[in-house]
Formats: C-alpha cells, structure tokens, sequence
C-alpha cells in the first residue's frame, strides 16, 4: 500500500516506458487512485440513485454469494479428491492409470471450457432436479479444486511408515480399520496444506467461472460491471478486488481454523 | 494376569514341553528367499528352531543372517518359502489372527497424534475391549513400566527410553503368551539398556509369556535368555544353539544385575562369543561382529 502511494507520488504521471512498451503503469488517478479514495468509496452509495445501498454492502454481498458457491465447489473437490486418492491408493494399477489423466486434466484451460459447462448444465433435467446457473460455476471450482487434494491425500495416505502398517498388521487389522486409525490420522499434515491450495482454487475458480458464464449476483459480475464505470469512477472498480481478496483470506482462514482444531495430528509436520 | 511360575524348568534343557504342553513356536526347515532386482538372496536356509511356552530365546548374528527375518516369518509378516512355522499349534497367519503375540520393532513406532495412554490402548481398542477395562488395563500397564505420570504426554515429549517402554507396554497390552522384540534397546544408551533389560526381565517373568528376542548384543543376550540362537550369514543358518546355566536353580525372576557381575555370566559371554565366531577368525569382514 505505501509502495503503491510513493509510486503514484514520485511516477511519472505517464508511466514508465522502454521503447514502445510501458514497464511501469501511469499513475494518473484514472489508472491508480488514491488508496483512501478505494477506501472512502466503499463507504459511499453504489449508484447516485437515493435507494442505492452503500457499495461495500453490495461487494460484501457479491462476495457472500461466490464463497457460497466456491465452498460448495471445494466441498465436491473434497469429496472426489478424496475418493480419487483412496482409490489411487488401494490399487496400485488405479494409481498408474488415473493418475497421468488428472494431471492432464488440469492443463485444459477454464476459460474454454466454462461456457461449455453450462451448456451442458442447461440440458440437465432430473425429474424435479433442475440444473442452476450457479452449479456450473460450482462445478468449475471443484474441477480446480480437486487436483492439489487429490494429490496432496494421495501423498498422505501413502505417508505411514511402514513399520506402523505392518503394526496394524500385526494387529488383524482390516482395510478400513487401518484407514480410519492410520491413513487418515498420518495424512492430515498432507491434507491441510492440499485443502488451502483447493480453497484457493475454488476461489478462483469461482470468480473467473462467474465471469466466463455470465453468473449474476456474484463478486465475478459486478468485477465486470463496475470495471466497465471505471472512466468515471475510477476508484468503485476496485471495491470488487477487495472483495476477492478478502474472499480469500475467508477462505485460507477457514482451512487455518480447520489446522489449529486438527493440531494433535500435525505434531509431525516440523518433520514432514 | 497369568502365573508366572514354573514357566520352565532347568534353565539350559533344551525345550522339552511337558507332555501335552504346546511350543509357542515351531520351525521346522524354514527356507526364505527373497527376490531381488540383483538376482536371489536366501535369507534363511534350513531353519530349525523350537521355543517352549514360557521361554526366553534369543537370537543373534551379525547384520544381514536373517534374524529380523526369522522374527517377521514368525510374526506373519512375510512368508516363508518353504518349510512350515507354527505358533502355539496353529499356522503363524492363524496366530496372527487370534492375536497370540504382541511384537516390537527398533523403533518404538508409537503414532505420534496419540498420547502415550492413546498409544497404549491401541491394540485394545482396535480390538473392541470395553472402556473401562481398557483404561483400567492401560494404568495397570503404564505402571509397569514406569510412565504413569506421563500418560497424558505425547511421544515427541518423551526421550527415546521412554518411548521405547511405552511400545512395551503396548506389545503387553493383550497379555500375549508370546514376545516378538527385534532389537528393542538397540538404540537405547549403556544405562538406560541395562535397566530396560531388567525391566523386561521381570516383566516376562510377571506375564510368562514366551519371548523371541533379537540382539546385537551379547551380554545382553546372555543376560535375558534362557537359550541364545547364534546365528550365521549368507545363507542365513542357525550355527549353534547356547544354553544359557544362569540362574539354573532359580526363577526368571532371581534375575538381578548382580548376575552381570557374576563368573558364570562371563563364562557364558565367552561361550557365545566363541559360538559366533565359531572357525572363523575374529574381526574380519567388514560386517565382524561387534561384542559390546
Ligand atoms: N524385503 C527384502 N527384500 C530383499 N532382501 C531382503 C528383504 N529383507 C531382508 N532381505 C535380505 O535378507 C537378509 C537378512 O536380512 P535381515 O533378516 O534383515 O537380517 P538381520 O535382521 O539379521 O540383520 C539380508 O541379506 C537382507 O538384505
Ligand atoms: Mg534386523
């Protein structure tokens, strides 16, 4: 923050430009506005109209929106994660064959296949079930989601030394058994970081699918709508990216929260 | 608790189960071979070996002859690949099965997110025994081995001793009529070994549980064991089998550190000695054994 006012102070007013490329922005306040013009703006009314609430309220909504929606995505990421990783762990052949596709999978890029999404989405009937706008973007967060879970919960669930498997063992203790009383317990320090990285990517997920689907109501819309009012209100444009940031530090607190309940089984992790 | 005495009579004897008594452990021609990358490594070749109910045995040998496994082949660990291997009478999977033997390895493997009650209480758990009696059973055993105050600490918060009798205290948790231990003190320091040895000196003699004990020392060996096995490597071979006659008219129990100041004790120290290095010059080879 003080970097970014001592840049707008000394800058020049029409950025930094080496030959034809400017390096370094403009820091007229159509381009960079005051840091306490942003913040004074979110306290103002959105729009001149006297009905109009204040326009943190309509981020702070906005953003309510989306981390409803990103929490289900991440939910479903943890959920198939998981379950890929169990799978990948129990039958090495799973791990062989699954493996190089979810990889792939991560390398297809979101914006392409999010208007695709909800293409298919509008088709989905099921009886009384009808596919919503939103679950589309939810669904675009989970598939951003799932891969550092899986990943991370494979790694973890692999983690037991083998000297506590073959305890286990010694004991007559059966798959689940040594899944509930090992696997798990042996994978939390694996799984937290893997957790904050899909709650991140469920974020993001979320905001870009918002905007790539054309989803109303939350922060990825209104990230659109007031960028198109920058000329006249260059500060309002931000408020959203506020919103987003605070998004995430929503979202990395959550899973923080989730690491200091789970500590007892972390008292490995200056090891791991 | 079961009696301990009459566990076994004349210290020296070769294991003659009284009649109709069953062995805890039967081996009879156990091969095992293990396939590597490298070609075939016989582990173990033509193993012999009875353990009585009750008896202290020990085995010992330099690195790679095949103790840890003889003691996994035991513990159903890993199979053999030819041969049969029985404990108590039944096949080793079956005596897995019915939980017959509690086991410990070098490290105490204690689950880190578990105190040392939790650790304690594991097997019991995992094995459906009501509360109560589980943590009745678990003060009964922390007191046994010395760790009542520290029932509530986690293993990071315990030296390497400690830890090491916490995995005790778990291996005892089911009172086995069998001990596995494959090099438990191994990483124990002078002091703390010699007491943990006549802590487990006591404690088997307590319980009456068999016990097969992996050692890379001698004295060591000598001092617990009613017999030591010594053991050969490359093909991995039982080369002799040492009476120990300490103590031949008194029980386990009588077992004090006295002993180690013992003539009879250092004779016994020797005779090992001689038994492992048995033909072949002492100290030669990287892997010479070490006579600590
Ligand atoms: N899982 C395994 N795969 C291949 N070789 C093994 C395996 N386990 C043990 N061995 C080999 O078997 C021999 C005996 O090993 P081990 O029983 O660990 O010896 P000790 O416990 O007496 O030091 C060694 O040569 C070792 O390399
Ligand atoms: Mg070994």
């Amino acid at each position: 923050m003080l970097i970014w006012e001592a840049y707008k102070l000394l800058g020049p007013a029409d950025g930094v430009v080496l030959g034809t490329t400017r390096i370094l922005p403009r820091t007229t306040d159509l381009a960079m506005p005051h840091v306490w013009d942003m913040i004074g703006r979110l306290g103002e009314p959105v729009t001149r109209s006297p009905s109009a609430q204040p326009l943190w309220g309509v981020v702070a909504l906005a953003a309510l929106t989306t981390l409803g929606i990103a929490a289900a995505g991440w939910l479903v990421g943890v959920v198939v994660g998981i379950g890929l990783a169990l799978v990948m762990q129990r039958w090495r052949l799973a791990e062989w064959g699954l493996l190089p596709w979810i990889v792939i999978s991560q390398t297809v890029p979101l914006i392409a296949f999010a208007p695709v999404v909800k293409s298919w989405g509008s088709r989905v009937e099921i009886g009384s079930f009808e596919w919503q706008d939103w679950m589309s973007v939810a669904l675009i967060a989970s598939y951003l989601a799932f891969f550092p879970i899986a990943i991370g919960a494979l790694k973890g669930l692999q983690s037991p030394d083998r000297i506590h498997e073959e305890l286990m063992q010694s004991y007559a203790a059966g798959y689940w058994t040594t899944l509930v009383k090992l696997r798990f317990p042996a994978s939390v320090p694996y799984l937290l970081p893997a957790l904050r990285l899909g709650a991140a990517n469920a974020v993001i997920g979320a905001v870009v699918a918002e905007v790539s689907t054309g989803l109303q109501g939350g922060i990825g819309r209104i990230l659109i709508q007031f960028a198109g009012q920058a000329s006249g209100d260059p500060s309002k444009a931000w408020a959203p990216i506020f919103g987003a940031i605070v998004l995430g530090l929503v979202a990395a607190g959550s899973i923080a929260l989730l690491g200091v309940m789970l500590r007892n089984y972390r008292r490995t992790e200056e090891a791991v | 608790m079961r009696d301990g005495s009459g566990f076994r009579d004349g210290a020296g004897a070769p294991p003659q189960p009284a009649s109709g008594a069953v062995s805890a452990v039967e081996v009879r021609g156990v091969d095992k071979v293990f396939e590597t990358r490298t070609g075939q490594v016989q582990a173990l070749d033509a193993i012999d070996l009875t353990v009585a109910a009750g008896e202290f045995v020990s085995l010992i040998g330099p690195s790679g002859c095949g103790k840890s496994t003889l003691m996994r082949l035991i513990a159903d660990l890993d199979d053999p690949s030819s041969g049969t291997l029985t404990v108590f009478g039944k096949t080793a999977r079956h005596a897995r099965l019915d939980q017959e033997y509690g086991i410990a390895f070098q490290s105490a493997g204690l689950l880190p997110w578990r105190t040392v009650a939790g650790n304690v209480a594991l097997p019991l758990e995992l094995h459906g025994a009501p509360s109560a009696a589980r943590s009745a059973r678990v003060a009964e055993l922390l007191d046994m081995v010395g760790l009542t105050d520290f029932a509530d600490r986690y293993p990071d918060q315990l030296s390497g001793g400690m830890q090491q009798r916490v995995a005790i205290a778990r291996s005892l948790a089911e009172q086995p009529r069998l001990l596995l231990m494959d090099e438990p003190f191994g990483a124990l320091d002078e002091m703390t070994r010699e007491k943990m040895q006549s802590d487990l000196v006591r404690i088997s003699a307590e319980t009456g549980a068999a016990v097969v004990f992996v050692t890379h020392s001698i004295p060591e060996a000598v001092f617990l064991s009613d017999r030591v096995v010594v053991m050969s490597p490359r093909p991995g071979r039982i080369r002799e089998i040492v009476p120990m006659r300490l103590g031949a008219d008194a029980k386990r129990a009588a077992r004090t550190d006295e002993l180690r100041e013992e003539r009879a004790f250092f004779d016994m120290v020797t005779a090992v000695r001689e038994a492992l290095h048995g033909g072949a010059p002492v100290g030669t080879g990287p892997r010479g054994m070490e006579t600590r």
